[in-house]
């Protein structure tokens, strides 16, 4: 697995490094999670009571409303944000979000970024290119 | 990117670094979208409650509010969305001054940008209804899929950060549903039954938004015998935004850009999925009480937050009753509505009844969960679906029924 490099559309942000937290559900900030203890606190999601706190955060679509868009950035200020978002499918929330909080974030992927990144993997993002690389 | 020449002078910095900025963090979505230029707006929408905003926010608002007059000032209408802190009835429901001094020192900094308060999620209904065609800056899910669908304006969801942006450069990128290819339908559901009530309506909307795969994907609605009315179709579109990310729908024979299928679809119509009676109650059924403990905490009507038909409807059905003393009933409008309410004697007739009609919020960006833990409130019912989506990760336990069995409850202080 060391060395695949995953491509997804050109994203936001800054390349960073760090470890996987991957589930092949949804995600809203204000809907999905307990920001102030940095964890997954909606009772039906996948990653529920999961912390979130600099992963990179592997997700299916970005779902709800927009108050993401301010909450990247508060979350990131506080030290309690995730590192960077893989989605495979990102909305204009998540991108505007990505872009105020300088948040790294990559969507639309070739392949299922669900079910190409698991928990616990070591990934390099690059939103530049939009490339994920394993490895480990 | 194709830029125009005020958006050249404004990417050097020629208006000031304010605007600079907003638009240099518009050209990343832009870029992110593939836009390939900006679209003047007329009017943008700013969700800003401070619930969202946090510290580091509202200390970002304050700071562009501190700069000179003319490089902070909006260029065009700017409204808000509710805010987290109703500042007369804050005490009321026991929520933490420190919260609402927040919202105070955003208020302030919105002010001093030129920006309307208007405090409110149901602005196509009370402050200035869209006109088709028209580009706009929106930020509430609700609104965005309103004035998309009802109405054939055209904007895409406007986070905080961006529909400031899209104020500050009087535009904003031109991609998503500024584009003709983008709204057009891509499934079709069939309506097979007549739902009720708004609650019911909301759950069509929950069913649908639950199905959305994409922001990109625009539901068809057809079946509908007759049409909707506007509190009925914005519960509706909340639910759908809500549930599905979801910012257009089209209703055949109701909504402007659908008179046919055939327009809908632009072509090719699909099999529908069939929306029937027994997936409404499925829906309902599962926001019904886990366990039997019966007593209820608190009732919400919110998300939207209630027209001026909506709070009449609401003191017909509370007139000469009396809310249990164990129960809460809060009801959220806009400050336009309340004093309407208040003029006309609805507000009264709540109040008499010992319900709580706040202004200028909704409920769940009021710092929920804290308001929970202050009050002893986990069990919530609420006719609102979008609501009862919301609510269970603020740590409540949400019922959803019909506006009447609503009240009943809030009455008898338990879930029948």
């Amino acid at each position: 697995m060391a060395g695949k490099l995953l491509q997804g559309h050109p994203g936001i942000g800054p390349r960073v490094e760090g470890e996987v937290l991957a589930a092949k559900d949804n995600f809203s900030a204000r809907y999905d999670l307990d920001r102030v203890n940095g964890k997954f606190s909606r009772p039906q999601h996948a990653l529920y009571g999961e912390s979130y706190v600099d992963r990179i955060l592997v997700l299916d679509i970005a779902k709800g409303g927009v108050a993401t868009a301010w909450m990247l950035n508060d979350m990131k200020t506080r030290g309690l944000a995730p590192k960077a978002l893989l989605l495979n499918r990102a909305n204009p929330i998540m991108a505007q979000g990505a872009a105020f909080a300088g948040m790294a974030m990559i969507d639309r992927f070739e392949t299922d970024i669900t079910q190409a990144l698991k928990t616990g993997m070591r990934v390099v993002v690059d939103p530049g290119t939009g490339k994920v690389e394993v490895l480990e | 990117m194709r830029l125009d020449e005020f958006e050249e002078r404004m990417l050097r910095g020629e208006m000031g670094p304010i605007r600079q900025r907003a638009l240099e963090q518009q050209m990343q979505v832009a870029q992110f979208f593939d836009a390939e230029d900006m679209v003047e707006v007329q009017q943008a929408h700013i969700m800003a409650d401070t619930e969202a905003l946090g510290e580091a926010g509202v200390a970002w608002l304050e700071k562009l509010a501190g700069s000179d007059e003319d490089e902070r000032r909006v260029l065009i209408p700017t409204v808000t969305d509710p805010r987290g802190a109703d500042f007369k009835k804050f005490a009321e429901i026991r929520q933490d001054p420190a919260f609402v001094e927040l919202e105070r020192r955003a208020d302030t900094a919105f002010r001093a940008l030129g920006v309307l308060m208007t405090d409110t999620c149901i602005n196509y209904q009370t402050i200035m209804p869209p006109v088709r065609g028209e580009h706009l800056a929106m930020g509430d899910t609700g609104v965005v899929i309103a004035s998309n669908s009802v109405f054939g304006a055209r904007s895409n969801y406007e986070g905080g950060p961006s529909a400031l942006a899209a104020a500050l450069t009087g535009r904003t990128p031109r991609y998503g549903f500024h584009l003709d290819r983008h709204r057009v339908g891509t499934t079709r559901f069939q309506l097979a039954t007549k739902p009720t009530c708004l609650a019911e309506w909301g759950a069509v909307g929950g069913i649908i938004g639950r199905e959305m795969r994409s922001y990109f994907e625009v539901p068809v609605i057809d079946g509908v015998e007759s049409p909707p009315n506007s509190d009925q179709l914005k519960h509706l579109g909340a639910a759908m935004a809500s549930y599905g990310s979801t910012a257009m729908f089209h209703m055949v024979g109701v909504t402007p850009e659908a008179p046919d299928l055939a327009t809908a679809f632009d072509g090719k119509v699909p099999e529908p999925e069939i929306i029937d009676r027994a997936r409404i109650e499925t829906f309902l059924a599962g926001f019904q009480p886990q366990t039997n403990a019966g007593k209820l905490d608190v009732v919400v009507f919110a998300a939207p937050q209630l027209s001026l038909f909506e709070l009449e409807m609401l003191s017909q059905l509370i007139a000469g009753r009396r809310v249990h003393p164990e129960t809460a009933l809060l009801i959220a409008t806009s400050p336009e509505i309340k004093a309407a309410a208040d003029r006309m004697g609805l507000t009264a007739t709540i109040e008499d009844a010992g319900g709580i009609l706040l202004e200028g919020v909704c409920f769940y960006q009021m710092h929920a969960r804290e308001l929970g833990e202050a009050n002893g409130w986990q069990r919530l019912m609420t006719n609102s679906a979008k609501l009862a989506n919301i609510i269970g990760g603020y740590g409540y336990d949400p019922v959803l029924a019909p506006m009447d069995r609503c009240i009943d409850c809030a009455c008898e202080g338990a879930v029948g």
